[in-house]
């Protein structure tokens, strides 16, 4: 938001703004009000550091010098106040922060500091190999570049399966299978019923319409020799 | 606790619209407090088939936008008091849906019916997702066709993954429900048989619907096949699915072409 005061001479422009301040509302007995900050703090230590804070006196009745002590015990615990309101301009010194009037309530996204990183432990070796317990459906797309996939199920027409090493799947092959695609030309790809649209090792592929129709609905492999993609009965 | 379903399919013109339309009335007749909601926002039908297309004043989306209050877009069957319709609206689109919205008043036609009938769009977009969104069970709706019963398997994999109870979790409780099930062109082998459609969409069987011109008729008078020919064998079919989904046990009829007199007569040609 931004207000423009008449320039009367173009030297000063002064210029309003609104800005989000937190607003502390001290209870008496004033101490027992400041060990609640004090376990505040010790939850999570640095939470008000570089936060605007705002104390609101309106419901306690301190003494000039009671509010001068208030603000230096937070400022001992590095909470430093932006301004005073709720309370007779009066009773503030002039070393002590300003008098404000006007504040809106609003609501304040808490964002938490971040934890002290937690030592970490060993990286674990990555998985060589996924297991899908469930049948993949038309339109998944699975992709494992760091080895075998094992489907306990069908592969959808319409589904892909995309692995670094080889691929079986106890069920109906009915989508793409594509295996070795890191370059690994010695990855299979194996399944029990043979209805796919499209097998491939090591980017060498056939389409459906290529692979022979005496395999199809039987238990088959394919296995790249040289640059030439065979399939075969399994049994 | 309400149980919240949704009938979707993927492909477009399988039969969603009749089967909400069917199992809603006949789970009312079976004595539940149903509602049947329509989400194909900008393309409605459910009115159309339910006989309350002169009725519809306030829709989904106006209660979804907060511009109208549940009960006043609510309307109440003619022929069965514990059947309701929650309309869709024809001038919007599926945009106009929005998450929050439709969870608040699917939470709110909960504390009222037994069932929410969700009757999905077609396809795989927004008004697809957020009728199955918040879904306890799915009725996949699904033709003797390859194409029809590949898009059931996508929609499959979607309620796996895009519902609030499989991002919990937890499994919508899938049914395949076969339409257009013709048995003379399953005899003839021109059509996937039912153990093929089993087999690819490894789910559940709630009922066969044969194809029926009964099915059409229903649907140009404005009346679920359930109440309007209740002898019919789509309705029968119907009704025995919605017993299923109360979680009553009934064997499976598969249609079988009835054969005439001349027919037993006449069976075969000589070659």
């Amino acid at each position: 938001m931004d207000v423009r005061a008449d320039p009367t001479r173009q030297l000063v422009r002064l210029r309003g703004r609104s800005y989000v301040a937190f607003v502390f509302s001290p209870a008496v007995p004033i101490v027992d009000w400041l060990s609640e900050i004090d376990a505040t703090l010790a939850r999570s230590p640095g939470y008000f550091v570089g936060k605007p804070i705002v104390l609101d006196l309106a419901a306690v009745d301190l003494s000039g010098p009671a509010i001068a002590h208030l603000v230096g015990s937070l400022n001992d615990r590095n909470i430093r106040v932006l301004g005073i309101e709720g309370v007779e301009e009066s009773r503030l010194a002039a070393n002590m922060p300003p008098l404000l009037t006007g504040g809106r309530a609003c609501v304040i996204t808490r964002s938490e500091p971040v934890k002290a990183e937690e030592p970490k432990e060993e990286p674990r070796p990555k998985p060589t190999s996924l297991l899908l317990e469930s049948p993949v459906r038309s339109g998944q797309s699975i992709v494992f570049t760091d080895g075998d996939v094992t489907v306990l199920g069908s592969v959808g027409s319409g589904a892909e399966i995309v692995a670094g090493g080889s691929i079986h799947v106890y069920g109906t092959l009915r989508g793409r299978a594509m295996a070795g695609v890191n370059g690994n030309s010695s990855a299979r790809i194996y399944c029990q019923k043979i209805e796919a649209e499209l097998l491939a090792i090591d980017g060498y592929y056939q389409t459906a319409e290529e692979i022979d129709v005496s395999l199809r609905n039987r238990p088959a492999q394919a296995w790249l020799q040289g640059d030439t993609m065979k399939i075969t009965p399994l049994n | 606790m309400a149980k919240v379903l949704v009938v979707t399919s993927g492909k477009g013109g399988v039969g969603k619209t009749t089967t909400t339309a069917a199992l809603g009335a006949a789970l009312a007749q079976g004595g539940q407090n149903v509602v049947v909601v329509d989400f194909d926002v900008g393309l409605r039908n459910l009115d159309l088939v339910m006989g309350a297309e002169r009725r519809v004043v306030f829709d989904l989306i106006n209660v979804v936008q907060g511009v109208a209050k549940l009960p006043q877009a609510l309307i109440r069957d003619k022929r069965l008091e514990n059947l309701w319709l929650l309309p869709a609206s024809q001038t919007r689109d599926k945009d106009a849906l929005t998450d929050e919205g439709v969870g608040r008043v699917i939470a709110e036609l909960s504390t009222r019916f037994d069932w929410i009938l969700c009757d999905s769009p077609a396809g795989i977009e927004r008004g697809a997702t957020l009728a199955m969104r918040y879904a306890d069970e799915a009725v996949i709706v699904t033709n003797p066709e390859v194409s029809s019963v590949r898009d059931s398997d996508r929609i499959i994999g979607m309620l796996d993954s895009k519902t609030v109870k499989a991002e919990k979790g937890e499994q919508v409780k899938k049914h395949i429900l076969i339409t257009r099930y013709d048995p003379m062109r399953a005899a003839r082998g021109e059509m996937l048989t039912i153990d093929d459609i089993l087999e690819i969409l490894a789910t559940p069987l709630l009922g066969i619907i044969p194809e029926s011109q009964d099915v059409l008729k229903a649907s140009n008078v404005g009346s679920p096949v359930t109440l309007n020919n209740a002898d019919s064998a789509p309705a029968r079919a119907y009704v025995d699915a919605s017993r299923r989904l109360m979680g009553e046990e009934l064997a499976m009829v598969v249609p079988v072409e009835r054969k005439g007199f001349m027919d037993r007569l006449l069976g075969r040609r000589a070659a």
